[in-house]
């Protein structure tokens, strides 16, 4: 089978005031697989939305098998054999697989038997194991996944664009979407493969080609290159690492979880039985595939969700206190989700330094807004932290992920905490973020902070954390030691494969 | 700030408004051809030079419809939707007569004593919908409207009851003369007064101003309507600061008819003046819940309903014309905000990018 090659030649997209793509070229070959890898807002996306329709290019070509194509919309990009698997699934929970793959494809093989048959050919010819009547809400991460790809399949895509598919899984799971990904490249499928995960850039790809602001800066062979090649490519600099130094750990408890559980409404247990300490000067890391129990392990510290057992704070019981009292008290906060959680997105930046420390100084005296010390020191925090923007009277809102991360670790290293929750704090930013927000992290753990880090990052995890506890379903099921733990073995735990090591 | 950046700001300010009611003069226009009526003669009747008595009665009406939409803009602005001013200001208004006419104190302590009752009624009454919706979970707009309603029955069945009878109708009675104010005849004599307690109005602007931007309860309360979860994150409690700006916006809304009772109204009977807890909604919305643009806009709708008094009588027009231009005005200035945000939106991206570019 060939054909399916895709050639990108000269393809610039501006936006008002940036240009997203700039004169991008990519031959994509037959029946590879094609990684596309560099930073966030190194234009990935911008030329994933042009290669599937959803945005036309300005100058530039895209041909396929040769032939030059024009899309205006999806629509068109399916019709030439184009499908595209999101980062984040596009499925009904309560929707069988059937019915998932069948939606808004009605024509192709109806909606009964000749679907059913259809999507038993391409789950078996792939080795995918889904079974056509189970309902999507009771599969797991990787097999949504699967059910994502054999809708694009279905519709009779023969070049595939995956964004990012690996951000969502765990190693093990990684492993089997890449046997999926070989079987369909031996089958004569193109797969376009996005990713900043390098490691697994060299394990699966048969051409690399890394873009840097907007332009494509250098294409790698996977069997010639190293990890620290691409990393230079992607930054123009070196790979950062998250290695911390000598321990701070000492024995003054900071933080401690006795008996903590926390029951839904239906009487389900989100955290049960948590058990667990911070001494000053340490990290600790908890791993765990997302929806364990992390964002309820870390709002049942914050007060916004109400747990039983005991949460006491440098010797202080915070069972009466809100949310606001913690924070006085010294809980230092990065959010999972900085959009939702983090930030007043129309708010300029100096009101959003005032956000969880709008109670002290510099934000506020007798109930006042203060607003020419606010400002001075938001001007501190964005000198410090490198925050990059015009002024802070800018809204949040026009800040790039890793300036809005940047701003709100410097918010919350502010006001002396003692207990620093970090979640995912590196997640969606650029490498250049990552390192500085790294960096932060060990400063503060040589400060004496106790910190609460939770990641989906194993390499951060184990980089930066002094012990690591791995949750599932709401319980912590064993400890590891990060200096001889690998992220296969954190793997395993985290997905009930074996308790402890 | 800079100046040209000031300018610019100031500019961005102005544009919304100003293209909604180039829109709605469009829209109304073309309302009055199809209904073969004189285009022109409309226009030139709503822009004629409002007389002495006509400025009076504008000055008014706003300070009313200011008011009004004070109290919707305090719910507004942590996405609360107080449908229930009409409700709140109504039963404020006939308890504030009723005490009043009581002459419980003398002279114009009467006066402070009616607001403070106006006030309270008007925020319990607005409390209510705030305590069902964080203890229960009730949405705001239902309940509301609800005791719009409740309201309405009350006062009719009070006033009914044991009002006293007064021509055709009931009211309550009248309040002491040493309670009420003279105004001040500011647009030449013959021409009205303007009401002393309009200055209430500009209090209550000045005040809820303040409250809104300087203070740590006002950040709160935005910080909510711009993000609940990250105000929640951040220390806020949301549900006391639903139950706190209910209580404000109905304090704000039981103020709404005090002008006119202490300037001559003198009792609540059949010529109180309904609608402005609906009007106000619209003006609120129109003037993007700042003081500011609320006072424009309060100007604006009590202008136009001023000006097209005597349509009927020139233009063989009917009045209510103008309620189509000061519906389409509220409806294009939703629009007209959207297309200038993201216009300035991009604006700042392409500052950002300079910034970025030259560090």
């Amino acid at each position: 089978m060939s054909g399916n090659g895709i050639e990108v030649r000269g393809v610039t997209k501006r936006f008002p005031g940036v240009v997203a793509n700039a004169d991008v070229n990519i031959t994509i070959r037959p029946a590879t697989v094609h990684a596309l890898i560099g930073e966030n807002g190194a234009g990935k996306s911008t030329l994933m939305k042009i290669l599937y329709g959803v945005q036309r290019p300005d100058e530039g070509t895209i041909s396929i098998d040769g032939k030059p194509v024009s899309f205006s919309s999806p629509t068109d990009a399916i019709r030439a054999g184009i499908g595209m698997v999101f980062q984040h699934f596009m499925l009904a929970d309560n929707l069988t697989v059937l019915e998932n793959v069948v939606l808004g494809a009605e024509r192709l093989y109806g909606i009964g038997d000749r679907a059913r048959e259809e999507i038993e050919r391409i789950s078996d010819t792939y080795g995918f194991a889904l079974e056509p009547d189970t309902l999507v809400e009771e599969l797991g991460v990787g097999e949504r996944q699967r059910v994502e790809i054999l809708k694009v399949l279905y519709r009779g895509a023969q070049i595939i664009i995956l964004d990012e598919p690996t951000a969502v899984l765990v190693p093990q799971e990684v492993d089997s979407l890449f046997a999926n990904l070989r079987e369909l490249r031996s089958s004569g499928h193109t797969l376009l493969f996005i990713s900043h995960k390098l490691d697994e850039v060299l394990a699966i790809a048969d051409d690399i080609t890394v873009m840097r602001r907007g332009r494509t800066v250098g294409e790698a062979d996977p069997a010639t290159t190293t990890k620290r090649a691409l990393a230079e490519l992607m930054v123009g600099s070196e790979l950062p690492s998250p290695q911390t130094e000598e321990s701070t750990v000492t024995d003054t408890v900071l933080l401690s979880l006795v008996d903590v559980n926390l029951v839904d409404l239906r009487g389900r247990h989100l955290l049960r039985d948590i058990n667990v300490s911070i001494h000053r000067g340490e990290i600790l890391g908890i791993a765990g595939v997302e929806g364990n129990g992390q964002a309820e392990l870390v709002e049942s510290i914050m007060g916004m969700r109400k747990a039983t057992g005991s949460i006491t704070l440098a010797g202080q019981s915070l069972a009466e206190w809100g949310t606001r009292e913690r924070r006085e008290a010294g809980i230092g906060f990065i959010p999972e989700d900085r959009h939702r959680h983090g930030l007043l997105l129309d708010a300029p930046l100096w009101e959003n330094r005032m956000l969880g420390h709008q109670t002290r100084a510099p934000s506020s005296r007798n109930g006042l807004i203060d607003q020419g010390a606010t400002k001075a020191d938001t001007e501190r925090i964005v000198r410090d932290y490198d925050v990059r923007t015009p002024s802070v009277g800018t809204r949040a809102r026009a800040l790039s992920g890793g300036n809005q991360q940047k701003l709100i670790v410097g918010r919350e290293m502010s006001g002396d905490p003692i207990l620093l929750i970090a979640s995912h704090p590196t997640r969606g930013v650029d490498v250049g973020a990552q390192a500085a927000i790294w960096d932060h992290i060990k400063r503060a753990r040589r400060e004496g902070l106790a910190v609460l880090l939770i990641s989906a990052d194993l390499d951060e995890l184990i980089g930066l954390s002094d012990r690591i506890d791995v949750i599932l379903r709401g319980e912590l099921v064993g400890e590891f030691d990060p200096q001889d733990v690998t992220p296969q073995q954190l793997g395993t735990a985290m997905t009930g494969g074996r308790e402890s090591a | 700030m800079n100046p040209a950046v000031l300018v610019r700001k100031l500019g961005l300010a102005l544009l919304a408004p100003l293209i909604a009611v180039v829109a709605a003069m469009i829209v109304t226009s073309g309302v009055l051809v199809v209904a073969g009526a004189s285009i022109g003669d409309f226009w030139s009747v709503i822009f004629s030079a409002p007389s002495g008595r006509n400025w009076t009665n504008i000055v008014n009406q706003s300070s009313m419809i200011f008011l009004a939409a004070l109290a919707a803009s305090i719910g507004f602005r942590m996405n609360l939707f107080n449908i229930g001013i009409e409700g709140q200001y109504t039963l404020a208004s006939y308890t504030a007569a009723l005490v009043a006419g009581l002459a419980l104190f003398p002279g114009k302590l009467n006066v402070l004593a009616a607001l403070l009752i106006a006030m309270g009624v008007g925020g319990v009454w607005a409390g209510i919908a705030g305590i069902l919706k964080v203890t229960r979970g009730v949405s705001e707009v239902i309940s509301t409207i609800m005791l719009n309603a409740i309201a309405g029955g009350i006062v009719g069945y009070l006033i009914s009851n044991y009002g006293e009878q007064f021509g055709q109708g009931r009211r309550t009675t009248p309040i002491p003369e040493g309670s009420s104010f003279d105004g001040w005849a500011l647009f030449g004599d013959n021409s009205g007064e303007v009401w002393s307690l309009v200055l209430l109005a500009v209090l209550a602007g000045v005040g809820v101003s303040f409250l809104i931007n300087r203070t740590r309860f006002g950040f709160d309360l935005r910080a909510t309507g711009l993000n609940e979860d990250a105000a929640v994150a951040s220390g806020v409690n949301v549900k006391k600061m639903v139950v706190v700006s209910m209580l404000l916006s109905g304090g704000i809304a039981g103020l709404i008819w005090m002008p006119a009772l202490f300037n001559g109204a003198d009792y609540y009977g059949p010529p109180f003046q309904r609608l402005l807890g609906f009007t106000g909604i619209a003006v609120a919305l129109l003037g993007r819940n700042r003081p500011i643009g609320i006072f424009f806009g309060a100007v604006l709708f009590a202008w136009l309903s001023e000006q097209a008094n005597p349509l009927s009588l020139i233009a063989d027009i009917s009045p209510s014309v103008v309620q189509i231009t000061q519906g389409v005005v509220v409806l294009t200035v939703v629009i007209a905000y959207e297309v200038v945000r993201r216009w300035s939106a991009s604006a700042e991206q392409r500052s950002l990018r300079n910034a970025e570019a030259s560090t």
